[in-house]
């Protein structure tokens, strides 16, 4: 196979061969280096996200403002930042940092091999997803700027330029979305034949840790259902350019037909992201409550179903598109089911915190947080579930509540948790777990300053995607306006705290105090090995004797057993 | 030594009990099935609710299409008896077997040229109609897919006549004939369903 | 070479690929369905056109699948990995044909004939909506 080779000593072993800079960072197959390449990319794409949500809430908290870095914000302004604030979120920050950084780290790690099993493929997977960040941002700069039609793309706004006033930004949107998918077809390839096949030997299915599981569960979902989409989207490229007609009533398209295949994948996507930051806090709990998870295969099984059942749910987001009514009827009883395991998953979870020796680090308070907050999410998405009652909450600040109290504990909350708890074994530093406290109250009281009042906005009409309300008179009265200012307000509280992370971050990684081989003790393979672990992961691979949970196992002397000792 | 030694011992496991390459080229054609199954599906949806398609459907060339038909269906029977010479070691009969392959793609690729420049000529071009957009984007993507095929065939062909990663011809066989099973389906929805 | 050492080491263990069907012969079967899939329009009855193009489709492809493919050999995951996306594709069908196949609404209506033009027609036909 020809594939580019920074270096040519590279090709021969690279555990002899000396690296050069380029090589060893720039162009690694190490699936550790792959990993924060991903992060990395992954969380600068969170500021530029976070601060177009700075800009679009100040303006929606004080209209006609100048928002201090950025100037006025125009209804065109307006609607790029949305559309681009939930595309990059979705797309380049939570699927790089959940799935690709914390799924490239662990699964090699935690199933005792050297590297993923193509880790040529996983560069090759990491270059595509560069390419797609810098046409995502070549989109910011073309004639008539980036797109601004909502992360959901629907035509007929998508597909003609004389509506959207983005022809160009349009197409360049969809292109960066499209190397986007394939960047994550290579990888969740790489993922899910790693897990299945370069297990070490002893490590059987029900030994796996439940983070793996759930990445490659995630990684199936989203292959099974990222395909419609594709061809959606090939279609949507040609409406746009070509002249074609697929989504044009006018000439025997189907509007709603784009909207199917969209969410087709759009609902599997939402599980996509929240099974890895569910498997994270899996190993959490476990660990610093020193008990065995209450149900490995519960959790298992219920995590499976949920990935079947989301196929099933898709149309929930357009009950009020214009579908036929029988089918909603049957998306709200799916909808409703898919809670179930969920729900499941989260007793199983609370049952393994109960009565367990729980220590309120850093770590388990995020992963804490996590539960909290997305039972919020999940309770509120009942309503939304429920066809009734989302012809009225359509469209509003409640769907946007719902959502934010799901997709901010999986891709914030989900993040930091892990990064938290890897980090020793990341970086081989310890992070100061002080700083991290404060960081976590700091985050976790504003969020909830931010969206609680969002909820109730939207209960009283507030409409999404609206860039003012001034020609609304009956959404300008004085307690939704303060209501605004206070979630806009403690927005800003929030993304100040997260330079508490940055400092804590970046001192900790310079001088931080050096971390052991397993600070945490716990079991999974990934703390047997050096903090960070060496190029090849282990001198000598691991043999796997039990299951990674078990914790404060009767009659031993130490609470934790890790999984590659053999007594 | 080659680049045998760079590749990770993870590479060379199988607790799944099927070879790393094997499972991962399986994982790759299910998520190429939903992405034309998605395509396919709204063309059917589109065709089954509208005569006017059939109507248009009628002016596709069954002949060619068949041709076209018969050159894959043929190109698969060398795809697969370029995996029965690496399964016996024969690196060189392998690789000949895969330049016929590679052959036939090509021979597919230069006809549906042929015919698409006879049918833009008519008058039918990919925003003529519904049909016509869905005919040419289907086949576009499956002729993409022909042409990337050709392009890896080359390169495994390559290795393989110096006895070198034998295990990658059946593995670009499956995905040929997975491309080859992608237009025995498109062959009768494009071309025969009047 | 070590990756090839691991590679006959897991063609051993499973013992696959020793038996190769005779494939020349399978090409001639799919080569005769071909044949019968051209023919059966000619007929002119629908039912048949519809038995031998798809009838005939789907059989071509088990074939395909099962002998140039080796599926019966691959682990049943494989199996069940393939059936389960045709499902989904199911799945997906049901759940989009339903609105994309309507063809009128309380307050719309899509008519036939606009499948097969390039164009909106001429004003006086736009007024019978």
């Amino acid at each position: 196979m020809v594939v580019k080779h920074a270096d040519h000593a590279h090709e021969h072993g690279d555990h002899h061969a000396e690296q050069g800079w380029v090589s060893k960072y720039l162009f690694s197959t190490d699936h550790k280096i792959i990993c924060f390449q991903y992060m990395f990319t992954g969380m600068a794409l969170a500021i530029v996200a976070g601060f177009f949500s700075y800009v679009f809430r100040m303006q929606m908290a004080f209209p006609g403002v100048p928002v201090p870095g950025w100037g006025l914000v125009t209804p065109a302004d307006y609607n790029m930042l949305v559309t681009n604030h939930g595309a990059i979120m979705i797309f380049w920050v939570a699927m790089p940092v959940l799935i690709a950084a914390f799924g490239n780290y662990l699964i090699p790690l935690m199933i005792g091999a050297d590297d993923m099993v193509f880790p040529k493929i996983n560069r090759l997977s990491y270059q595509i997803f560069l390419l797609s960040v810098v046409v995502l941002f070549i989109s910011f700069f073309v004639d008539g700027g980036g797109f601004a039609g909502a992360w959901t793309m629907y035509p007929p706004l998508m597909a003609k330029a004389e509506y959207s006033l983005t022809g160009t930004g349009s197409s360049v949107f969809l292109l960066a979305i499209a190397l986007e998918f394939v960047a994550f077809l290579l990888g969740g390839i790489n993922f899910v034949t790693t897990a299945m096949n370069a297990r070490a030997p002893g490590m059987k299915l029900y030994d796996i840790p439940i983070v793996v599981w759930m990445i490659v569960i995630a990684s199936i979902l989203f292959m099974a259902s990222v395909g419609p989409l594709i061809a959606g989207a090939v279609m949507m490229l040609f409406d746009q350019q070509l002249g074609t007609a697929f989504f044009d009533p006018n000439r025997g398209g189907d509007p709603i037909l784009w909207q199917h295949l969209f969410w087709f994948f759009g609902h599997p996507e939402v599980y996509v992201v929240l099974l890895p930051a569910i498997g994270i806090t899996a190993e959490i709990i476990t660990v610093f409550s020193r008990k065995k998870l209450f149900a490995y295969k519960t959790v298992l099984n219920t995590a499976i179903g949920t990935g079947i059942l989301s196929f099933t749910v898709w149309a929930h987001h357009q009950f009020i598109a214009g579908i036929d009514p029988r089918m909603a009827n049957i998306f709200t009883i799916t909808t409703l089911i898919i809670s179930i395991p969920i729900a499941e998953m989260m007793f199983v979870y609370i049952a393994t915190l109960y009565g367990g020796s729980i220590t309120l680090n850093t770590p388990m308070l995020w992963a804490l947080g996590f539960i909290g907050t997305f039972l919020i999410g999940g309770v509120t998405g009942i309503f939304l579930g429920a066809s009734g009652a989302d012809i009225y909450l359509h469209d509003t600040y409640f769907v946007l509540a719902h959502f934010h109290y799901t997709f901010f504990p999986i891709a914030i909350i989900g993040t930091y948790a892990g990064l938290t708890y890897w980090f020793p074994k990341m970086f081989g530093k310890e992070m100061n777990d002080t700083l991290g406290k404060i960081h976590f109250w700091g985050t976790f009281i504003a969020f909830n300053c931010i969206f609680i009042p969002l909820f109730f906005t939207g209960m009283l009409g507030d409409h999404r995607r609206i860039f003012d309300y001034t020609n609304f008179p009956e959404l300008t009265t004085p307690m939704l306006e303060n209501l605004r200012a206070f979630a806009t307000i403690s927005l800003v509280v929030m993304l100040g705290f997260q330079l508490v992370f940055f400092y804590n971050f970046v001192t900790s990684l310079l001088w931080g105090k050096k971390a052991d081989v397993n600070p945490w003790r716990a079991n999974t393979l990934e703390w047997t090995t050096a903090s960070p672990p060496p190029h090849g992961n282990w001198a000598e691979l691991p043999t796997v004797y039990r299951g990674p949970y078990e914790y404060s196992v009767p009659g031993r002397k130490d609470d934790f057993w890790p999984q590659d000792a053999k007594s | 030594m080659s680049a045998a030694s760079s590749r990770p011992i993870a590479t060379g496991r199988s607790a799944a009990g099927m070879p790393t390459g094997r499972l991962a080229v399986w994982w790759i054609i299910a998520s190429e099935i939903v992405i034309f199954g998605g395509l396919l599906g709204s063309y059917i949806m589109h065709r089954l609710a509208h005569d006017a398609f059939a109507e248009q459907a009628a002016h596709t060339n069954t002949w060619i299409g068949a041709f076209n038909t018969f050159v894959l269906l043929t190109s698969s029977l060398s795809a697969v008896l370029t995996h029965k010479a690496a399964d016996h070691g024969d690196g060189k009969k392998a690789a000949r077997f895969l330049y016929y392959t590679m052959g036939g793609g090509l021979v597919f690729l230069v006809v549906k040229a042929f015919e698409w420049t006879t049918e833009i000529q008519a008058g039918y071009t990919l925003a003529s109609n519904t049909f016509w957009s869905f005919y040419y984007t289907a086949a576009g993507i499956h002729a993409a897919h022909v042409l990337a095929g050709v392009i890896i065939m080359g390169f495994v062909a390559h290795t393989a006549k110096r006895q070198l990663e034998m295990q990658r011809v059946e593995l670009i066989g499956l995905y040929w004939h997975f491309v080859d099973v992608v237009w025995i389906f498109l062959f009768p929805l494009l071309y025969i369903a009047k | 070479m070590a990756d090839h050492a691991a590679h006959d080491h897991a063609h051993e263990a499973h013992g696959e690929h020793t038996h190769h069907p005779d494939y020349v012969k399978i090409w001639g079967v799919l080569l005769v369905l071909l044949v019968i899939s051209v023919a059966g329009p000619f007929l002119e009855i629908q039912v048949i056109t519809l038995i031998t193009a798809f009838g005939i489709a789907i059989v071509k492809a088990y074939l395909v699948v099962k002998n140039f493919m080796h599926i019966n050999v691959a682990a049943k995951l494989v199996t069940y990995l393939v059936l389960t996306m045709l499902l989904f594709m199911l799945l997906f069908f049901a759940g989009t044909a339903p609105d994309v196949m309507e063809s009128h609404g309380s307050n719309w209506e899509k008519p036939d004939w606009i499948a097969g033009t390039a164009h909106p027609p001429a004003a006086g036909h736009e007024e019978s909506h």
